[in-house]
């Protein structure tokens, strides 16, 4: 007689829908993005575009090879979403196989062959970036260095010939062109025995907080990360818990021994603390599930990300912390269960 | 008064003032009243007419069939015509059995007793609740003399007319109509439960319901004291009983328990107007308020519907264009059902017939669950839906146990907010009916188990014995007797060589 639904509810009306979601965590990102590209030059809009279009080829190959329609996936803005955030972690003149290594692998391996979207255990974006981190170390530190401190920049036709070239410019080397992040400097000067105010004195790179020039990103992705708790696109618990647990731990430490221990308010605006708090740790498919237990998980990655930067091999720490997180999530989830309704607060029926 | 909150459920568009715009009429009779023998929860009841016999107004043409389980009533005079399978407003769509009466438009009553509730003990209201076929009108349909029944201390009693459905305002317009009879029945099912604090709840949507109520309580001059009106937020699914309760008295219901055990009964203020007929009037279950509404309906409005009238009929009343239906559901758009087909009967439960126009529910994508969690924000039982989608989606179901399947009320605030548009109740139902067969498999085949262990054993036991009067019969050889049959069989053997010796010669 007419299309019968299949039960109820009939009527639907979710705040956004996923593809709302994933666009306007997308939207939050760009104008931290423009800020990037500004300081850092071309070449992080090349790393972006080039990591979306690797990301939407190997999303259309991977479902037709799985069988699966191209859409609604192909649309869904989760691929995109991926390539952007990894983008965003790669050194702003990155050579195009870099790019294309560490976003193919975040989606034919780390999101399709594990089911696609929802299926994930991890965090796609991290575990193309801790491929190429772990395969390509030297490629992964030339940083350049931001516009105010750089004496070369490169023009659109030098960055594309460098990227897709691996030629510069006669005269420049790659070297006169990046320096090491804030994050490696402080590790490596450190280690040679300087303290803390010395170095952040002595060295270029610094500037009042963190790096000089990256507090613009931060902030701007602080906004962007603070409009989508206000729009309701996630929740505060995951990045205040990392924030949160990151400058409490620096805290104890910078309190302990303020001479060999970086401040609190430079380990927030340093390397990935707030992108990955606002943007990677609160990706929903690999996170915690119950606010308690985001409180968890973030917190979780807020000591992992000190205790990383502070006694392990990386400078930067975000992404191993996010990952071990990522493996946790399901235990967090499993201690963290609501009382349901009608049941004592023992946690069984 | 302090109220209280549940957690999580939804704002939801009501879209109520559409059909509370005209006041209630008695829907026109009908030619054919189709009766279905089970409108209730529990056993189906019994006929108790015959094809062809005349049956009058308010004659229970079929009687329960034990304690869980209601008569039924014929809700005009005229003649049974058939009685067999007929459509029935069901999910499955299926037909099931049925009584026809053909209406002769006279409506001549059967004889009825009207009664002062004072003078009735509180299980005299019971038996008459349920002769009169009452059953919980607000949806659920079960048996409302058991609800009267508690057996337990009652410290309160909440009438519940929140009616937090969307479209819903069949409630709405009893409350503001006829709240007199809602009072009185208040009255009636206090007394038979033995409650001294009584509450009804609004919900604060409804002011006009509101003001009528108070009003009559404040005209009402004797047994007023105690008896409170309490508006609460509208918020679905405040109406759900075990939200209600908590929002009322702070208290939950245990999990897979009752009202009762916290001291409270909740019974539906239409449910209210039912007692009171039945008790004061004499008047068994044979008509309710329903709201006939939605995009495809011209003319939304309450109509007075006796029980067993062709869904069609009503949706014509009210000016229903059949081109411009894209589904018909029976209650709300929450939980009701969907009408495989108009030729069905509007049933005891029947609170809303609502005629979705077209376009006017779309079907979007579903899409992957990204556990964004909003589920679980939304569910008023605190369950992990996201969590129970994904067990069920792998037929897990002792992990949906652990989940607390059984203790989801499929109110669908999960799905409704779903961004991925996953008909997420749609697989707790599915996993709740897999669970229940598989119990009722597993106790089939305990029970056969159990057969097949009693008759090996009967077996056995008759084997033995009949080994035993054997041994009896023809004791077993002993030492002694061995020896001597030996000696005989040789003895016999050595003669028998001779004669074979002599025979030979």
């Amino acid at each position: 007689m007419f299309k019968k639904a299949l039960s109820s509810p009939y009527i639907h009306n979710p705040p956004f829908s996923t593809r709302g979601m994933m666009f306007r965590v997308i939207l939050a990102l760009l104008p931290a993005a423009a800020a990037y590209a500004w300081l850092f030059g071309w070449g992080v809009v090349v790393n972006m575009l080039l990591a979306t279009g690797v990301a939407l080829l190997c999303e259309a190959i991977m479902l037709a090879l799985r069988g699966r329609p191209l859409q609604p996936a192909i649309t869904d803005g989760s691929a995109i979403l991926t390539a952007l955030l990894l983008a965003f972690a790669l050194p702003p003149l990155a050579p195009w196989w870099l790019t294309t290594i560490g976003v193919a692998f975040a989606i034919v391996v780390a999101k399709h062959l594990y089911g696609g979207l929802g299926f994930n255990p991890f965090n796609p974006a991290i575990i193309g970036y801790v491929v190429l981190l772990v395969s390509f170390p030297r490629e992964l530190t030339l940083w350049l260095l931001p516009a105010q401190l750089a004496e070369h920049t490169l023009d659109p036709a030098a960055t594309l010939g460098y990227v897709f070239g691996a030629t510069l410019p006669s005269g420049l080397t790659i070297d006169a062109l990046t320096a090491a992040t804030p994050l490696d400097a402080m590790k490596t000067q450190l280690g040679l025995g300087h303290t803390t105010s010395e170095i952040m004195a002595n060295h270029p790179v610094f500037g009042l907080v963190g790096g000089k020039g990256w507090i613009w990103i931060d902030l701007l992705l602080l906004a962007g990360g603070v409009w989508l708790i206000y729009r309701r696109v996630i929740n505060w618990h995951i990045p205040v818990a990392t924030l949160g647990s990151l400058f409490a731990i620096s805290s104890l430490f910078f309190v302990l021994d303020p001479q060999h221990s970086p401040s609190p308010l430079f380990h927030l605006f340093s390397g990935a603390a707030i992108l990955g708090a606002f943007f990677i740790a609160t990706d929903p498919v690999t996170a915690a599930t119950s606010n308690l237990g985001r409180l968890w998980y973030g917190a979780g990655i807020g000591v992992l990300i000190y205790v990383i930067r502070s006694w392990g091999g990386f400078p930067d720490g975000v992404a191993f912390a996010v990952l071990l997180m990522n493996m946790a999530a399901p235990t967090i989830d499993h201690y963290t269960k609501p009382r349901v309704y009608g049941h004592d607060g023992s946690g069984d029926a | 008064m302090r109220l209280w909150s549940f957690h999580g459920g939804i704002e939801v568009p009501g879209h109520k003032e559409i059909s509370t715009t005209r006041p209630v009429e008695p829907a026109p009779l009908p030619k054919r009243l189709i009766l279905p023998l089970s409108q209730h929860l529990g056993a189906p009841a019994e006929p108790l007419v015959a094809e062809g016999e005349e049956v009058l107004k308010g004659q229970m043409i079929a009687s329960p069939a034990g304690f869980v389980s209601a008569p039924l009533h014929a809700s005009s005079s005229g003649k049974v015509v058939a009685i067999g399978e007929h459509p029935v407003p069901h999910p499955s769509g299926l037909s099931a059995p049925c009584i026809t009466i053909e209406t002769d438009g006279e409506e001549r009553w059967v004889e009825r007793e009207q009664r002062d509730f004072r003078q009735l003990e509180p299980a005299e209201i019971r038996e008459t609740v349920r002769q009169a076929g009452i059953v919980g009108l607000g949806g659920a349909g079960f048996p409302a003399f058991i609800k009267l029944n508690p057996g337990r201390t009652i410290k309160t009693l909440i009438l519940n007319g929140a009616e937090c459905e969307p479209y819903i305002t069949s409630d709405d317009m009893l409350m503001r109509e006829r709240p007199e009879q809602i009072l009185r029945g208040l009255l009636i099912i206090r007394r038979a439960v033995q409650a001294r604090r009584c509450i009804i709840a609004v919900e604060d949507n409804k002011p006009e319901a509101e003001r009528s109520l108070r009003q009559a309580l404040g005209s009402m001059k004797e047994d007023a004291d105690d008896i409170e009106i309490v508006t609460i937020p509208a918020r679905y699914p405040a109406g759900g009983e075990k939200q209600l309760i908590r929002v009322v008295t702070g208290q939950e219901v245990p999990s897979g328990g009752l009202p009762v055990q916290v001291g409270v009964v909740c019974h539906n203020v239409s449910t209210a107007v039912a007692v009171y007929r039945a008790v004061e009037l004499g008047e068994p279950l044979i008509s309710r308020y329903v709201t006939i509404t939605g995009g495809a309906v011209a003319e939304p409005r309450n109509l007075e519907v006796l029980i067993g009238t062709p869904v069609e009929e009503l949706l014509q009343l009210c000016g229903t264009d059949p081109g411009a239906v894209q589904e018909v559901i029976m209650g709300g758009p929450m939980m009701g059902i969907s009408l495989a087909s108009l030729g069905v009967p509007l049933v005891k439960t029947g609170n809303c017939l609502l005629a979705v126009g077209r376009g006017e529910i779309e079907h979007p994508e579903v899409m992957p669950c990204i556990r964004c969690g909003n589920c679980a924000e939304a569910c008023p039982m605190s369950l992990l839906p996201q969590q129970m989608y994904w067990h069920a989606r792998a037929k897990d179901f002792d992990r949906l146990r652990e989940y607390d399947l059984f203790d989801c009320i499929e109110c669908g605030c999960c799905a409704y907010v779903c961004p991925s548009n996953i008909p997420l109740v749609h697989y707790y139902r599915f996993a709740k009916s897999e669970i229940r067969a598989r119990q009722e498999q597993k106790r089939k085949a305990d029970i056969a188990r159990e057969r097949h262990e009693l008759r090996e054993q009967r077996l056995a036991r008759e084997k033995a014995e009949r080994a035993a009067r054997h041994a009896r019969k023809r004791p077993g050889p002993s030492d002694e007797s061995k020896k001597a049959a030996i000696q005989a069989a040789l003895e016999r053997a050595r003669a028998g060589k001779q004669g074979a010796a002599q025979d030979d010669v």
